[in-house]
């Protein structure tokens, strides 16, 4: 049977009929059952902290029993509309100082807490919203969506108590509180209510490994390391390595006995699906040009993704760079901050180009901000708030959150925080994704919700 | 999908473009026949240089056929093995040999898990935790693509290749499977260190306190000018304290965050107790001329964990190895490394005794680890992806001779002297989508000279399902697969015989099975796991 090729926008060699063609061809053959694919948990950089044991990962939920014919996989596809939201996270590794991505020049305490590193006034765009903050040099790409109100930006987010390690206020991050236990992400959890249960492609990770942010108890979720496809070689060809991939899909279905099994057959059974899925997606052309970065090259692929109609909901992917930036700070962050946003501003022409803007949003965060006075080593130590910037034609574009000023810092000489992340994750959430974040964030009812999206 | 000779277009920047000419043709060797005997098989030698004509092509002579795999060792008189108390009881056979080798090193060599388990358990790790003398590797040495040696500390990926090597060629497989522990346990990156002898000189440096006592491997590590650059310690002085090693030496390295060991203000005072380290730096050599400047030192009194003295960097790091959370942070961690469920309580204060009884020394720990019952009969863990290169690579008699698996072990998720940040690799991570699919194409390159020609071999025509099974397991140096697995290859050699319909097909289609086989052998659960 050929299923009818829905309205797929043609952009590229790939469109949204083959993937269901290739799907139902597979199917015809009568394949195997799947067993339901379950993700790793969030949090696993933490377990190893608190000392549990690796590999197979004792904190693991059940493995899924279900059994679903490869069959749904195309349903789950076709039933993700083209209207859905997709959110699309990205992650300055290490913390990155805001106080350079938005100096503020304007605070007497800046040059003198900074006298090596501060951004000298005029050296970039003047924030509009606060005037007292200028704009990095190397952000000029998000200081221009910034003023095209695109840009909501949180000039001082975090959490009351900061913890100052990188994994553990990360892990706060990616689970939307601030505990240490729980092992599911804060999309995740969104993906266990809303998701699918045979559509790995509706929580994706474009870094390789999936981020915990998405770690789902039930629902399947994937990553993959590079936009240009998802193919298997071998010296099989025609028609013997069909039969080949059935066995492998068999290695994925059978029972398994231990956590370390299960994490292989899940493993087996994602990755033929995945294969099936996103064979020869790889050829895409963007409408606009972009800079010539393997992050711009992600994005470029995400929008043509996004153009043919795979069902993502939530994306995540990492800035370019480290971002702990203790010594020499000046010229690493200059240079991934600017590929950073120049990608980020190609990929919103593009989406515009392409005329889905108003279906994408972009949350971009860091485990926490580093502490105003510089260290001796033309660098800055771990500190408190941060910055976070929610990018999208839909964004409210207005900054949530005062800047504190350098003057009265916390008990750790820290920026004080004037924004919960929880917050912005509960607007998300309720304005963006249409969902109830009570279910989502514990303690949800106690955290303001500044307006996100535009109404 | 054909497997392209290059890495594919729009990854990361090619740093080659030269490519020397290779002149490949056909040689002959002796392959285990899964029997304890050996049999010819062909493949196609790459000759780096124009080989002369009539030169030699193979097979030599015969080997000795090898009784041990006919004869297995378990039923041989068991030798003299009296084991401690809370050691494994069961009967130490090849099977469990194989375990030993794949958690304490990587993996077997054909006839070596019968040799090993002939030693009895204790006598087997101890083979493993006491060698005697400098490695000897035997073996082909590494080459890159052209055929020439490696260049670890200059040419890019060969730092990767070098530790690889050791790791395939090694008589010592502990001391290499332990630097990649510590590689990991004290994970430093060259990302941030200017050369990578420096990382090389680190993971020596792991090689050889990797037995030894904890404080001793602690302090080295904490002045290694490695280290030093990658948690800024050079640019800790007392005018000016850098926090970072002061944070992870405690978080990552001895105690663990979130167990109540310190607080913030001690990591306030351990990083003014370690100031003092400096180096210079210049574009020939990057950061060198390491060394401790007593000027830059705060002598000041500190107070760390509640005890106050004119601590220096030393004191830092005794102060972490005698603070009471450290052992059962030290135990737990050695264990994960090993063992993939948590000790019962009872097992881990063994294990703290037999470390602080000692003198917190590494290597009674990980004897008792080896020998202990969860080691033999709990449940597999899955094999980090240069142990599982490794290990094919043994199993198959390759030798490192290509740059291919450097970024193929990059995108199955473990490039060495990279590790992401300074927590090491996750192991929880090993097996997502996308790491999976870079250890199915590692298992294609590895199967680079073993797979058939399906267009150009003259292929058998009548090879049987058990048969196609049977030279494909003895490719793979004839490792267990569980029956399930064994049954699912059988049914995929008879549904792939099925597909034969005319003549022509016959000797290629079975040809193609056996590359099948060979591949799936690669991706199965039991190759993955350990």
């Amino acid at each position: 049977m050929s299923p009818q090729p829905r309205n797929h926008s043609c952009c590229s060699g790939y469109t949204r009929s083959q993937l269901l063609r290739s799907a139902a061809a597979e199917a015809g053959k009568g394949l195997p059952a799947i067993e339901a694919g379950m993700p790793e948990p969030a949090g696993t950089g933490l377990s190893r902290r608190k000392f549990l044991a690796r590999g197979a990962g004792l904190a693991l939920a059940v493995y899924g029993a279900s059994k679903i014919p490869l069959s749904a996989f195309e349903t789950g596809i076709a039933q993700a509309a083209q209207s859905d939201k997709i959110l699309v996270s990205i992650f300055f590794d290490g913390g990155i100082d805001s106080l350079s991505v938005l100096a503020p020049v304007g605070d007497s305490r800046y040059a003198q807490l900074r006298p090596n590193l501060a951004l000298p006034p005029g050296a970039g765009t003047t924030f509009g919203e606060d005037p007292s903050l200028q704009w990095h040099p190397a952000a000029a790409a998000l200081a221009t969506l910034h003023g095209e109100g695109k840009v909501s930006a949180f000039p001082a987010i975090g959490y009351d108590h900061p913890d100052q390690s990188h994994f553990t206020s990360r892990h706060y991050y990616e689970i939307g509180e601030l505990q240490v236990g729980p092992r599911t992400g804060w999309l995740g959890r969104y993906l266990d209510a809303v998701g699918d249960d045979e559509n790995p492609l509706q929580g994706l990770s474009l870094d390789g490994s999936l981020s915990p942010m998405i770690a789902t108890a039930e629902k399947p979720v994937a990553a993959i390391d590079s936009v240009d496809g998802y193919d298997l070689w071998s010296r099989v060809s025609d028609p013997i390595d069909a039969e080949m991939f059935r066995s492998f899909a068999r290695f994925g279905s059978l029972p398994a006995d231990s956590p370390g099994l299960s994490q292989v057959r899940r493993a087996a059974s994602q990755t033929d699906k995945l294969r099936q899925d996103l064979t020869g997606v790889g050829e895409f052309s963007s409408p606009v040009a972009y800079p010539d970065s393997w992050f711009s090259h992600k994005l470029a692929g995400l929008a043509a993704y996004i153009a043919v109609g795979l069902p993502m909901r939530v994306v995540t992917v990492r800035a370019p760079g480290g971002y702990d930036t203790h010594a020499d700070q000046a010229g690493d962050l200059e240079d991934n901050l600017r590929e950073t946003c120049e990608g980020i501003l190609a990929f919103q022409r593009d989406l515009e180009a392409r005329g889905l803007a108003d279906r994408v949003l972009i949350e971009m965060w860091s485990e926490f901000g580093r502490r105003p006075e510089e260290n001796g080593s033309l660098g800055t130590d771990h500190g408190a708030a941060g910055c976070a910037f929610v990018i999208g034609s839909k964004a409210k574009g207005e900054m949530v959150g005062e800047f504190p000023g350098l003057g009265s810092l916390d008990g750790d000489d820290n920026l004080r925080v004037t924004s919960d992340f929880r917050g912005m994750y509960c607007s998300l959430l309720e304005q963006w994704l249409d969902y109830d974040a009570e279910a989502i964030i514990p303690g949800a009812a106690g955290f303001a919700r500044p307006m996100l999206v535009k109404t | 999908m054909a497997i392209p000779q290059q890495k594919p277009v729009a990854a990361r920047p090619k740093r080659r473009s030269k490519r020397r000419r290779v002149w490949k043709d056909k040689h002959y060797r002796w392959v285990p026949d899964g029997q304890g005997d050996w049999r010819v098989q062909g493949y196609v030698f790459r000759h780096h240089h124009k080989p002369k004509r009539g030169h030699f092509r193979g097979p030599g002579k015969k080997p000795p056929r090898q009784a041990a795999v006919a004869a297995p060792a378990s039923a041989a008189p068991p030798v003299s093995d009296p084991r401690p108390p809370g050691a494994y009881q069961g009967d130490f056979g090849p099977a469990q040999a194989v375990r030993l080798l794949q958690r304490a090193g990587f993996g077997p060599v054909p006839g070596q898990a019968e040799q090993l388990a002939s030693l009895g358990l204790v006598g087997a790790v101890q083979s493993l935790t006491r060698p005697k003398g400098t490695a000897v590797l035997s073996g082909p040495p590494p080459r890159d693509d052209d055929g020439n040696p490696l260049a670890p500390a200059d040419a890019w990926g060969h730092d990767h290749l070098w530790w690889l090597d050791r790791m395939v060629r090694t008589n010592q497989p502990l001391v290499e499977r332990m630097a990649l522990t510590l590689h990991d346990w004290f994970a430093t990156s060259n990302a941030n260190v200017s050369t990578t002898q420096q990382m090389i000189d680190q993971s020596n440096l792991f090689r050889g306190h990797c037995f030894g006592s904890f404080l001793d491997l602690f302090r080295a590590v904490t002045v290694d000018p490695a280290m030093l650059q990658w948690l800024n310690g050079n640019e800790n002085n007392k005018w000016a304290p850098n926090e970072n090693y002061a944070r992870e030496m405690m978080e990552l390295f001895s105690l663990g965050a979130d167990r109540g060991a310190y607080s913030e203000d001690d990591i306030r005072e351990q990083a003014r107790a370690l100031t003092g380290w400096r180096s210079e730096w210049s574009s020939e050599e990057g950061e060198h001329n390491f060394r401790f400047d007593p000027k830059r030192h705060d002598t000041e009194s500190k107070t760390v964990f509640g005890k106050t003295g004119n601590w220096g960097w030393e004191d830092a790091c005794r102060l972490c190895v005698e603070h009471p959370l450290h052992p059962s942070f030290f135990v737990a961690k050695l264990w994960s490394y090993f063992i993939p469920v948590a000790p019962s309580s009872a097992t881990r204060e063994a294990l703290e005794h037999a470390y602080v009884d000692s003198g917190r020394q590494i290597r009674p720990v990980l004897e008792e680890i080896l020998m202990r019952p969860e080691l033999y009969e709990g449940p597999p863990m899955v094999k980090p992806p240069v142990v599982q290169l490794a290990a094919m690579l043994r199993a198959l008699g390759r030798p490192v001779d290509t740059e291919a698996w450097v970024w193929l072990c990059e995108e199955a998720g473990q490039r060495l002297f990279w590790p992401p940040n300074v927590s090491g690799w996750d192991d929880n991570r090993w097996l997502d989508t996308s790491r999976m699919r870079a250890r199915w194409n590692t298992v294609a390159y590895a199967l680079e000279e073993v797979s058939v020609d399906a267009w150009n071999d003259d292929y058998s025509t009548t090879e049987t399902p058990e048969e196609a099974l049977a030279r494909a397991l003895a490719s793979w140096g004839s490792p267990a697969l569980r029956p399930e697995h064994r049954d699912e290859l059988l049914e995929f050699a008879r549904r792939s015989e099925n597909l034969i319909l005319a003549n022509w097909q016959k000797g290629p289609y079975r040809a193609l099975r056996q590359n099948a086989l060979l591949q799936l052998i690669g991706v199965s659960p039991d190759t993955i796991l350990q």
